[in-house]
């Protein structure tokens, strides 16, 4: 279980998160949506530890994150960010066992390497273990830098819930990658995994969201089940966009239209 | 591309390659020195089979000349193309070098202070640094380079390559300009010094400052590799290596820490030699891999082997003379980094997905 009280984030001297007071429960998918600049990837860094909060607190399974160690969070929490720009060539199978980097401190084990494996076997980029990221394709980095977030937190803790969190994981993927993707999250949910996606497209965040939060120039508009809070007049509200919800006759989400 | 040799086999490979290379550079010089007297001045050396007489004159030559400049020149080697392994991984990009980036610049301006104001420097300090003063001159003229380029360079975390080049320039020439003015302030032979080693040079190598260089470069090595996995970490960017429990700021500020007293004591000794730091790391990595736990130990090897080709090189063309050893790289490394700068572009573009 993740718990935000009263978090407050400034950014260049502004605030640019206030007072936000939520909680994240294992077992479902947790969507973030908002405006550009509404706060949604510094909101994101701060529950992840990689941003300085101005006031708050926050507890990981009741533990207050600025207790944990680096190495400690690094091996329960993983992070999916937008597209790293990598410089230098680098194998697939060399990333992915980056993500066993707080497991191991000079040698990767055998379960190190069994799990990078199945990993790979997972998102079916095993056939690419041996090539050079730099020539895959944005939908094959993606599911690398995936796998990557997978290896990182693997294996249960002793103790609490494993958390992993995605900054926009599908913005650079064409639509079959990103339901791809996005079905590979939703296996995930039901192990013990508290999982925080940030997403840009409402349908895309209706069809496979649990529960959706609504974030407004750094507050929290509206959160609720997914098909529930989704209202023509929250969307008016938050994005200042005109839209209907409509009943899909190929499923039980509802799908928006613009205009 | 043979990538499907083991790390192992490649340092066995390189480590043989490295003896024979410092062999047969024993060999060569003013005085050509034969094989198996270099086995026996080197048994002699370690107490064995000496029959009481007094050394020859070319065992002195061998022993006191010789062998500390050749030694010296791999561990310059050693260190240069370490530094460029650990420049480029902190400034994530692989056009960084020690020469690129102002280090060597700013060792070799503060070098250049204690020739010529050196004598004075009065002080308990001075006394207490002896045969340091050089080489921590050096280290806070390198440390101040670095330092400042890598501020310009780094704006909100990401390091942006033209700025990065453009500070380079601009460090370089400043340094540059101050060695300059210390060169036409001093009397002549500090003058002349001053020019020959800014252009790089070994013939100052004797055991005290080989002694040196070996202290820095051994201990710079062994702490590069417990910062490898980190380093390799931070190719993500610095956040995603903060998501892998990986302290970035600690990191950087450590690796800077230690590839500035590498350089600057390096530097000091041999003067300004360019290019190896950034050719040497850009071999392995088309050869083999930018892992860098294979990067920082693979450089060294190539490094001491490639800068000791280099010298013999410099000091068999003009011979029984020699000229800068920074001359020799410069003309070898330039192209060499075009070529593969060409190779690597279009390596990228024929397996790439915007082919």
């Amino acid at each position: 279980m993740l718990r935000i009280e009263g978090l407050r984030c400034l950014a260049g001297g502004k605030l640019v998160i206030q007072e936000i007071t939520t909680g994240f429960a294992p077992g479902m998918l947790h969507v973030i949506v908002g405006p550009n600049g509404s706060g949604k990837s510094t909101f994101l860094k701060a529950f992840s530890g990689e941003w300085p909060l101005a006031a708050g607190e926050i507890t990981y399974d009741g533990e207050p994150l600025r207790q944990l160690t680096r190495t400690a969070l690094s091996r329960r929490r993983a992070v999916m960010s937008q597209l790293p720009e990598l410089h230098f060539p680098l194998r697939v199978d060399d990333i992915v066992m980056m993500g066993r980097y707080p497991h191991f401190s000079f040698r990767p084990s055998r379960h190190d390497t069994g799990i990078c494996r199945a990993a790979m076997e997972r998102l079916s980029i095993l056939n690419l273990a041996a090539r050079d990221y730099l020539t895959l394709s944005g939908g094959e980095r993606q599911r690398v830098q995936f796998a990557r977030a997978l290896t990182q937190i693997w294996d249960p803790p002793d103790k609490g819930s494993r958390y992993l969190f995605l900054d926009e994981p599908v913005s650079s993927l064409d639509i079959r990658y990103q339901h791809q993707l996005l079905e590979s999250v939703r296996v995930l949910v039901g192990q013990n995994i508290v999982i925080v996606a940030i997403l840009h497209d409402l349908n895309l965040a209706l069809q496979y969201a649990d529960r959706i939060l609504f974030l407004k120039e750094g507050r929290i508009a509206a959160e609720g089940p997914a098909p529930e809070v989704v209202r023509p007049e929250l969307i008016r509200e938050v994005f200042g966009v005109e839209s209907h919800v409509l009943q899909n006759p190929f499923g039980p989400q509802p799908v928006i239209v613009y205009g | 591309m043979k990538k499907n040799i083991s790390f192992g086999a490649y340092y066995w490979g390189l480590a043989i390659l490295l003896v024979l290379t410092l062999v047969v550079s024993a060999r060569v010089g003013a005085v050509s020195i034969g094989f198996d007297r270099i086995f026996l001045f080197l048994r002699h050396a370690v107490g064995f089979g000496r029959d009481g007489s007094a050394p020859s004159i070319e065992e002195q030559l061998f022993l006191q000349i010789r062998l500390p400049r050749v030694l010296l020149c791999a561990l310059t080697g050693a260190t240069l193309s370490v530094s460029g392994v650990l420049m480029q991984a902190l400034f994530r990009n692989p056009i960084v070098e020690p020469g690129l980036a102002g280090t060597s610049s700013g060792a070799a301006f503060g070098a250049a202070f204690v020739f010529v104001m050196g004598k004075s420097l009065t002080g308990a300090w001075v006394d207490a640094l002896g045969p340091l003063l050089l080489p921590a001159f050096a280290f806070a003229g390198a440390g101040v380079a670095t330092w400042l380029v890598y501020r310009v360079a780094n704006v909100f975390g990401k390091v942006n390559v033209n700025t990065l080049l453009l500070a380079g320039i601009a460090v370089n020439a400043l340094a540059a300009g101050g060695t300059g003015f210390f060169s036409y302030v001093a009397r002549d032979p500090q003058a002349r010094s001053i020019v020959f080693w800014n252009l790089g040079t070994l013939s100052g190598a004797d055991w005290q400052n080989t002694g040196i260089v070996a202290v820095t470069t051994v201990g710079g090595i062994v702490l590069s590799l417990r910062y490898a996995r980190a380093l390799n970490a931070l190719m993500l960017g610095e956040t995603e290596a903060g998501y892998l429990g990986v302290r970035t700021q600690r990191l950087k500020s450590r690796v800077l820490l230690v590839n500035t007293v590498m350089v600057a004591v390096a530097t000091s000794v041999v003067g300004v030699i360019g290019f190896v730091g950034l050719v040497v790391p850009h071999i392995l990595r088309l050869l083999k891999s930018s892992d860098n736990r294979f990067l920082i130990i693979a450089s060294a090897l190539l490094g001491a082997i490639l800068l000791n080709l280099a010298d013999m090189l410099a000091r068999a063309i003009v011979a029984p003379s020699e000229f800068p050893i920074g001359v020799v790289t410069a003309f070898a490394g330039a192209p060499v980094f075009l070529f593969l700068l060409i190779r690597a572009g279009r390596q990228q573009q024929e397996g790439g997905f915007y082919a």
